[in-house]
């Protein structure tokens, strides 16, 4: 009879060296600085890329099993969901608009984070945090699948889901996530792993995939729900990467922290700006709210962040000097955002609405300091306008900010009533900006940012009609011509919510999805 | 002291791992939102392999943790039987 000797498995630390750095190899053909030509004009001095070290110890063999059982598990689900018509147990049909939102500004920054880490994957002379990249390339590219996947089943009901990539790349909000990607990956690989996965993933993602996939799940969308919750999965690697790879660079040399403080100063600020909407999404689009974007920020910027700057000050890494006009900002940022949206809904892929009587009261008890005295009014007002048939729409195109993109609908710090407002001349130009810290980087990169690709001014400029328009025929209507570049169906895309297609669809279908005529 | 945290989706396969998260730490405070529970802990965190291959009757290799995982802070310390998050403050 057959004895069965168990094996002796390798430990985890054993199989992690072996399968990772001891598949490396040192080139002999070619010089380190020709085969890695990126690794050092940043000014980042590494000694000693072994000294790398991932906490997670995942293996490619490991990374296939779980990454495969997280696929498997999550197609089941999106079946299940999309064959017994899952979206008719949405709370509210308003509440699908975050979700182009999710669709079309989202989803287009996970594939670039995918040619990011692929780049950077191949970039880094270590062996290490070769892998890792890679192993973050591909999850990016499947978080990127799995949404549009999960997504397309709600585009076979709904306006506004059709055409993600080729907005991604035009239609005038969607500029302020597309030009912070583009910003990270034009870096150098230094700068991008601590943009995109320390500053970004590690301080700013939580704050949409935990908080606002928790209210995917509580409006009914087993859809986002899933892909959200495991596309974080991957997340929490991600975040152990970014880390990792800050405590690395710093102990690699003193001379390394004041570039490194300059980029996380930075890229916290563009990341704060860049979520900006998901505040809004969290405060104004979830119909059933889990908590507010202030309480968020509260457990996951200022605590969580918290302990983590408390952390990195052994390295003498301090908290970015942005921190404390965020803290300000937390009262007032999703109703701003909610307001400009409100006014430019003529030019969005997704609907806008004014809140309830009963929405108000819950944004007036958790914004008790601001609601009542700064937006309730504005919003009272704007849907008097409405209900006498007055829907505001506003037809100037506003001025945006030279950094983040997004218009100037900010206010000055420490006073609420007055649009911040700042400029510089450079090079015989004026440019714009929504706040002190947007101006700083400017200053520091102006060869960069005078490059922005600006959306009202390049629809000023007429680069944003359908090909062959004649801007200068009698009865060219500018806003109609825009709108048919961004490939958005005019009257059933965009405006508000109350009226549109959408809604009655949704009213209809439920009703139907009770009978049987 | 800061506090770390883990989050991970409730369903059938993370009972048994919050339970035993729970039961090895006990300064640890569960907060529950829809879909998901974020286990918060004063300073340090540890998931322990044998106390939930003891709850689900076989043997539970750590790395299946990423399965469920929805976000954690800290550091991370991890062998095959334990997996820790910590700050160093």
């Amino acid at each position: 009879m057959d004895m069965q000797v168990p094996k002796k498995k390798l430990g985890l630390k054993e199989r992690y060296t072996l399968m990772t750095r001891d598949l490396a190899w040192d080139t002999t053909y070619q010089p380190k600085e020709k085969v890695y030509p990126y690794a050092d004009y940043e000014g980042i001095k590494i000694h000693d890329w072994d000294k790398w070290e991932d906490p997670f110890r995942l293996t490619m063999d490991a990374y296939w099993k779980y990454q495969a059982e997280k696929e498997r598990k999550l197609y089941a689900i999106i079946d299940a969901y999309s064959q017994s018509n899952g979206h008719l147990g949405v709370t509210d049909a308003r509440y699908l608009n975050a979700i182009k939102i999710f669709l079309t500004a989202v989803t287009p920054l996970e594939y670039m984070a995918h040619r990011g880490f692929a780049h950077v994957g191949r970039a880094f002379p270590g062996a290490g945090a070769r892998v890792a990249c890679q192993m973050q390339a591909i999850d990016e590219m499947r978080h990127a699948q799995t949404q549009i996947h999960s997504l397309s089943n709600y585009n076979k009901y709904y306006n506004g889901f059709h055409d993600a990539p080729h907005m991604f790349d035009r239609v005038w909000y969607l500029s302020v996530p597309k030009s912070f990607f583009d910003d990270a990956i034009t870096a150098g690989p230094f700068e991008f792993i601590v943009s995109i996965g320390f500053s970004f993933e590690y301080v700013l993602t939580n704050l949409l995939f935990v908080p606002f996939v928790s209210g995917a799940a509580y409006n009914g969308d087993m859809g986002t729900m899933t892909f959200g919750f495991s596309a974080q999965s991957d997340e929490a690697r991600h975040m152990t990467l970014g880390l990792e790879c800050i405590k690395f660079i710093l102990e690699q040399d003193p001379a390394n922290l004041p570039i490194v403080q300059r980029w996380i100063d930075k890229w916290c600020w563009r990341g704060v700006r860049l979520l900006s909407i998901v505040a809004m999404m969290m405060d104004y689009m979830l119909p059933k709210r889990v908590m507010s974007w202030k309480e968020a920020w509260e457990i996951y910027f200022e605590e969580n962040g918290g302990a983590l700057f408390k952390d990195l000050a052994r390295y003498g890494i301090k908290m970015p000097a942005c921190a404390e006009q965020i803290r300000q900002e937390k009262e007032h940022l999703s109703h701003q955002v909610w307001s400009a949206f409100y006014n430019y809904s003529g030019a969005t892929d997704f609907h806008t609405w004014m809140p309830t009587e009963e929405e108000m009261q819950w944004l007036s008890q958790k914004y008790p300091d601001t609601f009542d005295q700064h937006y309730r009014p504005r919003f009272e007002f704007w849907r008097e306008q409405q209900q006498k048939g007055n829907r505001f729409y506003n037809k100037t195109l506003p001025m945006l900010c030279q950094t983040c993109q997004i218009p100037m609908l900010f206010t000055e710090p420490g006073d609420p009533t007055k649009i911040c407002y700042r400029e510089r001349d450079y090079k015989g130009s004026k440019y714009h900006f929504c706040s002190d810290h947007c101006q700083h980087i400017f200053d520091n990169e102006p060869e960069k940012y005078v490059q922005a690709w600006l959306p009202v001014h390049q629809i000023y400029q007429g680069n944003c009609f359908p090909e062959g328009s004649d801007p200068t025929a009698p009865g060219f209507d500018p806003l109609a011509a825009v709108l048919e570049h961004y490939r958005l169906n005019a009257g059933r895309d965009n405006g508000d919510f109350e009226g549109s297609e959408d809604q009655r669809n949704f009213e209809a279908w439920r009703g139907m999805a009770k009978r049987n005529d | 002291m800061s506090k770390v945290f883990i989050a991970l989706q409730t369903n059938d396969d993370t009972r048994p791992i919050i339970e035993s998260i729970l039961a090895d730490n006990p300064h640890a405070l569960p907060v529950e939102s829809p879909a998901m529970v974020k286990i918060d802990a004063e300073g340090r965190l540890t998931v322990k392999r044998e106390s939930i291959s003891e709850r689900i009757g076989r043997e539970f290799d750590l790395q299946e943790l990423h399965t469920h995982l929805i976000s954690l802070s800290g550091h991370i310390d991890e062998s095959d039987d334990e997996f820790t998050l910590h700050w160093n403050d």
